[in-house]
């Protein structure tokens, strides 16, 4: 894993790969996507009941794998969100710092634009370090991944559940075709509770 | 409902309600129900650093099989409306108990903006609103919404009115 640097893309990887080396024999793992693209990739992973994908709500993300990962503290949760919705949802960081549930991990696909909205610049393509953020919020396990081998080690330790883990993954700008996941709000609640065993009708 | 103590009568309605998660940004308000969360082994309360962080939180509670309560004052409603879609968009079960600023006998201005549009702005999200005016109805009305909440699928709030919050602060 890579020391922080401000995100260029100098070296980074291709998103959808990305997230197949998140889910790759995902085994227990609970998913939350956030608003956009990450949505998206989760999806052309192959759609899942216990993926919980946010279609609105930005910033919401991160805050959603807390609750969740405080009430299934058996199961790993994993948020994968992208950069702008992150910044939406700063203050989520400073909360899991005190929080550090040990099943929760974050990882953000960070390539410096907004994706959904036409690829303007997002603060982390000028100033902001996401992994920076994290560690000075008491996430100390935050990393800077722009390689697949640091990224599938990081989706190993999230498996295990033994530390809260943050990570900013460097993504190219770019937009492959979009896949999208069903968008009934309530249908994908229901589903999920039911695939974890907790809604029987 | 005596109204002796209504804090500790709203936690009595929180804990028997299956409340497992409190969210919360604090006020003067609600620092006795947050020492009760907070002290309780059964309840994870969650300091938060926005409102809006707490209705996800709630949310994400709530795909895990939790019930959560979200503990704010008025002015943090205003913080809540986007969020408030998600909750509306999934039927997302949501309590939200807020104390109340900007109405009676309020000494800053500045919180009469949105003290005066809270119970408007939850409305206009289509949360359920409740208002407690006197100390004995606290309990009961935190039941109710707490029952319609998450029986119905639906956001509920109970205000608690600045008069219900002074006249316990000007008597210690």
């Amino acid at each position: 894993m890579s020391e922080n640097h401000p995100p260029g893309n100098r070296a980074a990887l291709e998103r959808r790969a990305a997230m197949r080396i998140l889910l790759e024999g995902r085994g227990e793992l609970l998913l939350v996507t956030g608003l956009g693209s990450t949505s998206w990739d989760a999806a052309a992973c192959g759609d899942d009941p216990r993926n919980f994908y946010l279609w609105g709500g930005m910033g919401a993300a991160a805050m959603t794998g807390l609750g969740l990962a405080l009430a299934r503290p058996e199961r790993a949760v994993l948020v994968v969100t992208g950069d702008g919705e992150m910044l939406m949802g700063l203050g989520a960081l400073a909360t899991i710092g005190v929080e550090r549930p040990p099943n929760l991990a974050i990882a953000v696909f960070d390539n410096g634009h907004y994706g959904e909205t036409g690829m303007q610049r997002s603060h982390t393509a000028d100033a902001v370090s996401l992994a920076g953020v994290a560690r000075a919020c008491g996430i100390e396990q935050a990393f800077d991944i722009a390689e697949e081998a640091a990224l599938a080690d990081f989706a190993r330790r999230a498996a295990r559940r033994e530390r809260t883990l943050f990570a900013r993954v460097a993504i190219h700008a770019d937009e492959p075709p979009r896949v999208l996941p069903p968008r009934d709000g309530v249908h994908l609640k229901t589903r999920f509770r039911r695939a974890i065993g907790i809604e029987r009708n | 409902m005596s109204g002796e103590d209504w804090r500790e009568e709203i936690f009595a309605v929180l804990k028997r309600g299956g409340i497992r998660q409190v969210g919360y940004v604090p006020d003067a308000g609600h620092s006795r129900l947050i020492e009760l969360c907070r002290a309780d082994p059964e309840i994870r309360a969650v300091g938060l650093t926005s409102e809006e962080e707490g209705v996800a939180l709630a949310a994400g509670a709530w795909l895990g099989g939790q019930r959560a309560a979200l503990l704010m004052q008025s002015s943090g409603v205003g913080n809540c409306v986007n969020m408030l879609g998600m909750t509306k968009t999934c039927r997302f079960p949501l309590l939200m108990l807020v104390t109340m600023r900007g109405e009676w006998a309020e000494f800053n201005p500045w919180q009469v903006p949105m003290g005066s549009k809270t119970a408007a702005a939850l409305e206009l999200m289509d949360v359920l609103v409740h208002r407690v005016e006197r100390a004995e109805d606290a309990a009961e009305t935190v039941a109710a919404a707490l029952d319609i909440a998450f029986d119905g699928s639906l956001a509920a709030a109970v205000l608690l009115s600045q008069r219900l919050i002074g006249a316990k602060r000007w008597v210690k």
